[in-house]
This record gives C-alpha cells, sequence and structure tokens, in this order.
C-alpha cells in the first residue's frame, strides 16, 4: 500500500511556494481577492481549509500558533486545528494572545491589541461581498475591476428604508485602502474596527472558494456606511458577568428556561487574563427579557 | 454558576474512540477485509476512485472501510491523500478505441462491427430481492469464448467518417491540458476543464441535471452513440527516457452520445457530441456526465443558455461533493458570536416596532383610523 508520509506542516514545498505567491500579490493589492489553486484538506470545505492552508504556507518551526472560534480556544474546530499543526508541524502552541507569533481564527478578532509581529489569520467561507447581490462571479470580478460598488450602497439603504438600521449585524463591508468593497468574513461588526490601521498582518483564506486576500498592516479599513447613518459598533450593554469588562465583545449564554441569561466575554483569553489580574464581574446577570415584551406587561 | 465550556480536547477524543468502536460494530461479526470490499463491493469502490480522482482500489476500499460506507465522506479520504502526491506530469491520452472492451452497447445501431456485448450489467434483471444471496451462494461459472480479434471501432468515429457528426478537435501538439487541482478555476472554462469537473463531479447532482436536460431545461435529444467498459493502457513519456513507457491498464467506462444536430449557412448540419469518462465501470454517471457536457456546450454552439445544467457557473460550482457537503456541514459548527450580534439586531428592531405601534395605538390615532 502506499503509506502516506507528509511535509512540515503538511502541505508539500510546491504548494506552499503557490500558496505565498498568492498571499504576496494579496499583500501587494490590499483587499483585492487571489484566486488560488486551494487543495483538498484533511478537514472539510467550510470548516477553515482556506485558513488552514494560510496559516501552513507561513508557518516556520519557530511561531507560536493560536487557533481560536468564536473567540474562544477551547472550541471543538479550534482544537481540532490546532492539534492539527501541533502534530503536521510540531510548532508550539499557545492560548495567550501576546504570546501568539499566527492566530488563526474563526468568526472574532482578539480584544488584545495585535501587534507588529503577529500574523492573523482568518477562515473565510464566502469571500465575495457582493455574491449576495450577484451570484456570479464573472459579473462581481468585473464589478470589483471597474469599483463599481453602486449595488452595495443601494443595499445598505434598502435596509435603512425598511428597517431604520444598516440590517448587517456580522460580516459588516468594508472598504480596504480606499479601493476593494471586502468582506471581513462573519466576524461580528463590534470587531470591524480592529482591522482598520492594524499592526497586525490580516490574511484572508477561502479554501472552498479558492480565494486569498490580505490587509497589510497599517492599512485603512473603512465600514460602508452613510453620513446620516454612520456604522456603529454592536456590544450587548452590560459588563461582562466574570470578568466586569465594559468593552469586549460578549457571548450571550442561556442559563435557565425562565429567560435567564448571562454575557461574558467571547474572547475567553481576554477573560481569563482579567480575571487572573483581579477583575472580577457579577458572577451572574439579571435576567434578560425582551424590552418589547416588558413594555407590553407594564 | 457558569463557567467559560471547557474540556473540548477531550470530548473530540471520545467522540473519536466511539466512532472507531462503531465503525467495528459488533465485534462477534468477522471484521471485512479490503479484499472483500474491492471484491465484492466493487462499484462503490469505482465511484471513490472516479470522483476521488485516484485510480487505487485498495486505497479506495480502505476509504470505504474507514468511512463507514458513506460514499462521500470515503471520496474525501481520497482527495486528501491524493492533493498531497508529488505530480510527475501527465500520462499520454488514453486510446479508448482500443480498449479491451468487456461491455459495449450502441443504442443508435441494431449492430456494429465487434458486436453489441452486454457483459456485467443489471440492465435486464428483474429487481426482485434475492434470498439466495443472503449467505453462501456460489455463483454459476460464467459463459466463455474465445477472446474476439475484431476490432470495436467508436460508432462516434464510424459516424465521423461520413461527416455526419461534428469532429472532435484535435488536441494541439505540446499543448497542456488544463487541470483545476492546480490551477484555480476561471469562467468561461474551457472544456477539458468542464469535462475534469464533471468527472470528478458527485453522480447524484450530474444524473439530477442530465435528467433535468431530458425534461426540458435545455433539451439536446440525446442517443447513446456508445458505451463501453473494459480495460485501456496508460502510458507515460518520461523525459529521461525519450519515449512512451507503459505504465499498466486500468478500466474506464466511456459515453458518447449523439446529440441534436446544427448546422449553419457555411456549415453542413451535423450530430453533435457530449462525452463522458470515468474509471471502474460508472454507466450511470458517465451517462450523466455526457449529457451534461453537452448542455454546457451551449455557448459553443451558438445556443441560448437558458437551463442550469447550461449554466457553466452553476452547474461547476456546485457538482463537487467534496465541497458541497463541508459547507453544507460546517453550519453545524459553532455560530454563536455572529448569532448573538444577529440578536441584538432583531431586539433592537423588534423595540421599536413595538414602540411605533404603541405610539399609532393612542386615542387620536384611532381616531384618525376610524374617520
Amino acid at each position: 500500500m502506499n503509506a502516506p508520509a507528509y511535509n512540515f506542516a503538511y502541505l508539500d514545498e510546491q504548494t506552499k511556494r503557490m500558496i505565498r505567491r498568492a498571499i504576496l500579490k494579496a499583500i501587494a493589492i490590499p483587499g483585492y481577492q487571489v484566486p488560488f489553486a486551494s487543495r483538498e484538506m484533511p478537514m472539510p470545505y467550510g470548516w477553515g481549509t482556506g485558513g488552514v492552508q494560510v496559516t501552513a504556507a507561513i508557518l516556520g518551526p519557530q511561531d507560536v500558533l493560536k487557533v481560536i472560534d468564536q473567540g474562544s480556544d477551547d472550541t471543538t474546530n479550534a482544537i481540532s486545528i490546532r492539534k492539527f499543526f501541533a502534530k503536521t508541524a510540531g510548532v508550539a502552541t499557545t492560548t495567550a494572545t501576546d504570546e501568539a507569533t499566527v492566530i488563526q481564527t474563526r468568526h472574532r478578532i482578539p480584544e488584545t491589541a495585535l501587534n507588529e509581529n503577529q500574523v492573523l489569520v482568518y477562515q473565510v467561507p464566502i469571500p465575495e461581498p457582493l455574491r449576495f447581490l450577484e451570484p456570479r462571479e464573472t459579473e462581481t470580478r468585473r464589478m470589483h475591476a471597474l469599483a463599481e460598488y453602486g449595488l452595495m450602497h443601494v443595499k445598505l439603504y434598502e435596509d435603512i428604508a425598511r428597517f431604520g438600521h444598516i440590517a448587517t449585524a456580522y460580516a459588516y463591508p468594508v472598504k480596504v485602502n480606499a479601493r476593494y468593497v471586502m468582506d471581513p468574513s462573519p466576524t461580528p461588526k463590534f470587531d470591524n474596527p480592529k482591522m482598520d490601521n492594524c499592526p497586525a498582518l490580516q490574511l484572508f483564506g477561502a479554501g472552498r472558494e479558492k480565494r486569498i486576500y490580505a490587509i497589510p498592516p497599517y492599512t485603512q479599513v473603512v465600514s460602508l456606511d452613510f453620513e446620516d447613518h454612520p456604522f456603529e459598533p454592536y456590544r450587548f450593554n452590560a459588563p461582562c458577568a466574570l470578568c466586569g469588562a465594559e468593552n469586549s465583545y460578549l457571548d450571550e449564554i442561556v442559563t435557565d428556561d425562565k429567560g435567564g441569561r448571562m454575557f461574558v466575554c467571547s474572547d475567553t483569553d481576554y477573560c481569563e487574563g482579567r480575571q487572573a489580574a483581579g477583575h472580577h464581574g457579577s458572577l451572574s446577570a439579571a435576567p434578560y427579557r425582551e424590552k418589547a415584551q416588558e413594555a407590553s406587561n407594564g | 454558576m457558569y463557567v467559560a465550556v471547557k474540556g473540548g480536547e477531550r470530548a473530540i477524543e471520545n467522540a473519536h474512540r466511539l466512532l472507531a468502536h462503531k465503525r467495528r460494530g459488533d465485534q462477534s461479526v468477522a471484521e471485512i477485509s479490503l479484499d472483500q470490499i474491492s471484491e465484492q463491493l466493487g462499484l462503490a469502490v469505482d465511484r471513490v476512485m472516479s470522483e476521488g480522482s485516484l485510480y487505487d482500489r485498495e486505497l479506495a476500499s480502505l476509504a470505504i472501510k474507514q468511512a463507514r460506507g458513506d460514499l462521500i465522506e470515503a471520496i474525501f479520504l481520497v482527495r486528501a491523500f491524493r492533493a498531497t502526491l508529488p505530480r510527475f506530469g501527465a500520462s499520454e491520452p488514453v486510446d479508448t478505441g482500443t480498449m479491451r472492451v468487456q461491455r459495449r452497447v450502441s443504442a443508435t445501431f441494431k449492430d456494429i462491427p465487434g458486436g453489441q456485448i452486454l457483459g456485467p450489467t443489471f440492465d435486464y434483471t428483474h429487481r426482485l430481492l434475492d434470498p439466495s444471496l443472503a449467505q453462501g451462494f456460489v455463483p454459476e461459472r460464467p459463459a466463455a469464448a474465445e477472446a474476439s480479434t475484431a476490432p470495436t471501432p467508436r460508432v462516434t468515429d464510424i459516424l465521423g467518417r461520413d461527416g455526419l457528426i461534428e469532429s472532435s478537435p484535435e488536441a494541439e501538439d505540446g499543448a497542456s491540458v488544463g487541470d483545476l487541482t492546480r490551477e484555480p478555476l476561471n469562467f468561461p472554462a474551457d472544456r477539458d476543464l468542464r469535462l475534469q469537473n464533471l468527472a470528478r463531479g458527485d453522480e447524484g447532482f450530474l444524473l439530477a441535471m442530465g435528467y433535468s436536460t431530458q425534461r426540458g431545461y435545455g433539451r439536446n435529444h440525446p442517443f447513446v452513440g456508445e458505451i463501453r467498459f473494459g480495460e485501456v493502457e496508460v502510458d507515460f513519456v518520461a523525459e529521461d527516457v525519450g519515449f512512451a513507457v507503459p505504465l499498466g491498464a486500468i478500466e474506464l467506462t466511456e459515453c458518447q452520445m449523439v446529440n441534436q444536430f446544427k448546422g449553419s449557412a457555411t456549415e453542413a448540419p451535423c450530430f453533435t457530441r457530449g462525452y463522458g469518462l470515468a474509471f471502474g465501470q460508472s454507466e450511470r454517471k458517465t451517462m450523466s456526465m455526457a449529457l451534461v457536457d453537452r448542455a454546457l456546450r451551449a455557448r459553443e454552439l451558438g445556443e441560448e443558455v437558458l437551463a442550469p445544467a447550461q449554466d457553466e457557473e452553476f452547474v461547476m460550482s456546485h457538482s463537487d461533493n467534496v465541497q458541497a457537503t463541508g459547507f453544507v456541514e460546517h453550519l453545524k459548527l459553532p455560530h454563536y458570536v455572529d448569532f448573538q450580534s444577529e440578536l441584538g439586531l432583531l431586539r433592537k428592531l423588534r423595540q421599536e416596532f413595538s414602540k411605533a405601534s404603541a405610539e399609532t395605538n393612542t386615542p387620536d390615532a384611532m381616531k384618525e383610523a376610524a374617520e
């Protein structure tokens, strides 16, 4: 039988070279989606194959890797990817944001500010911000080439006309370096401002859709909005119940079947770090009830 | 009190241990061997080799065993292994005209040079469950005859001699073959890439797409010119040797569809082609592939693109079951940070809605409404 033997960080060197070329091109044209010959990876498409290929291509033996999903190091898919690189590359892994040199993420940007020696690798399901407005790749590529983004503004405007707000809570479109409209991957829009002028290199890998794009360090990233309807990051208005943080993105935890809720940091490393430093929350948040319901009862 | 969820690592390990246990099933039942899978579930192996794009019966059998018989999972295992293999080059084009045929049927002619050969087929069996197969069944020896030395020219070549069917475009010497596993796909895609995509594509998807053309969504009046299944030699030109070296033989199924004719002021009318090719005995796959290949040639043949099967972006972007299953199944991964953001937005909208409706229910508004 053809017994398999695998290279450092799984991918063969030719594949890594191909991916690195795509990454370099992506860095040279911030926000532009570079097609690349994505490989089948040993985890399913849609589970981070793009991010894994980017990480595999940039990882060196000295790197320290952190993997998060939903902001947490302990979600099963994050563990699975972290173990994959611990096994195939033998690199050191960490859960501490400030110790990591490469951070692969799904759906969040860490709360701790990133630095110049770090690379943030995003897992991207649908790289095309215009996809849900125009399903055809041939069309969307042309629209990007001509910087023809009117359709996106019309969509945002229609949201306001219909709901009174821009009804996009995550994967909120941004304009990179005043040129390309880009999908930030499905991060909650709370994280959008962190992408702007970030000292760390941000790389985006979409395996199934075969695209890589990038935001070089210190690049302008602007969330799309209107003068009279400026972009607003959303955060549930409560301190973290565990660490008392007032400015972190919160997970909503259902604590009982009577409407009980508590809100805790989604970034587990950040939350644990604060607790270790002596910060405390209320430990149990007041049960949340929909205000609309309260209004109708009272 | 709530503490952040931990212990995912142990949960994964335990889940995988349980999976291994379930895979083995009742241990008082004999374990299935790779030979048994390869010999007795041969068509499953053929499908996994085709859609996994790797001709290796043993690895495909292992994949089927490891995947507990889930063929898409097995295809995925084979693909992931294949992606790590170094690429030495491409073989010479195989000549299916010289195939050692085990089965060969044409629907367009009653008899053809070399004859119609039914071979091993489910066709014309009555689909009655056979209790004698449940255990200890010993089949009769197959009927045998001298191997025929008569040539078996392809039916499309016979039609082509009289110009009744469009000629297959000759490959340019030294022109490289597209490979969508090594180059990202761009649209519009040439036929070599389309055929590669279809050959790797999900049998069920292609079946439904092909079927839709028969039901009027991009109809193309197909006839099975010929289906043939058998062994062909694979040759490889090794650069240091300078000539073609035989690598061995593989089993292939080829389907050539003969489709509605076209002509123009400058070209005499002739039939058009749809083509299907797959590893092993894969008739449903190759027939579906040929129907879809023909449908996707709409642009090239100057036909209006109206139906899904004619739309190459639609077909090629959704045919791959490894991609499709991954993305559909990723919905079971946690999405709670986005969901929380969505909840926040929805609550805000509901709050505004109830505030607005409270205002319109004030007596003044009621009065206005009454007027």
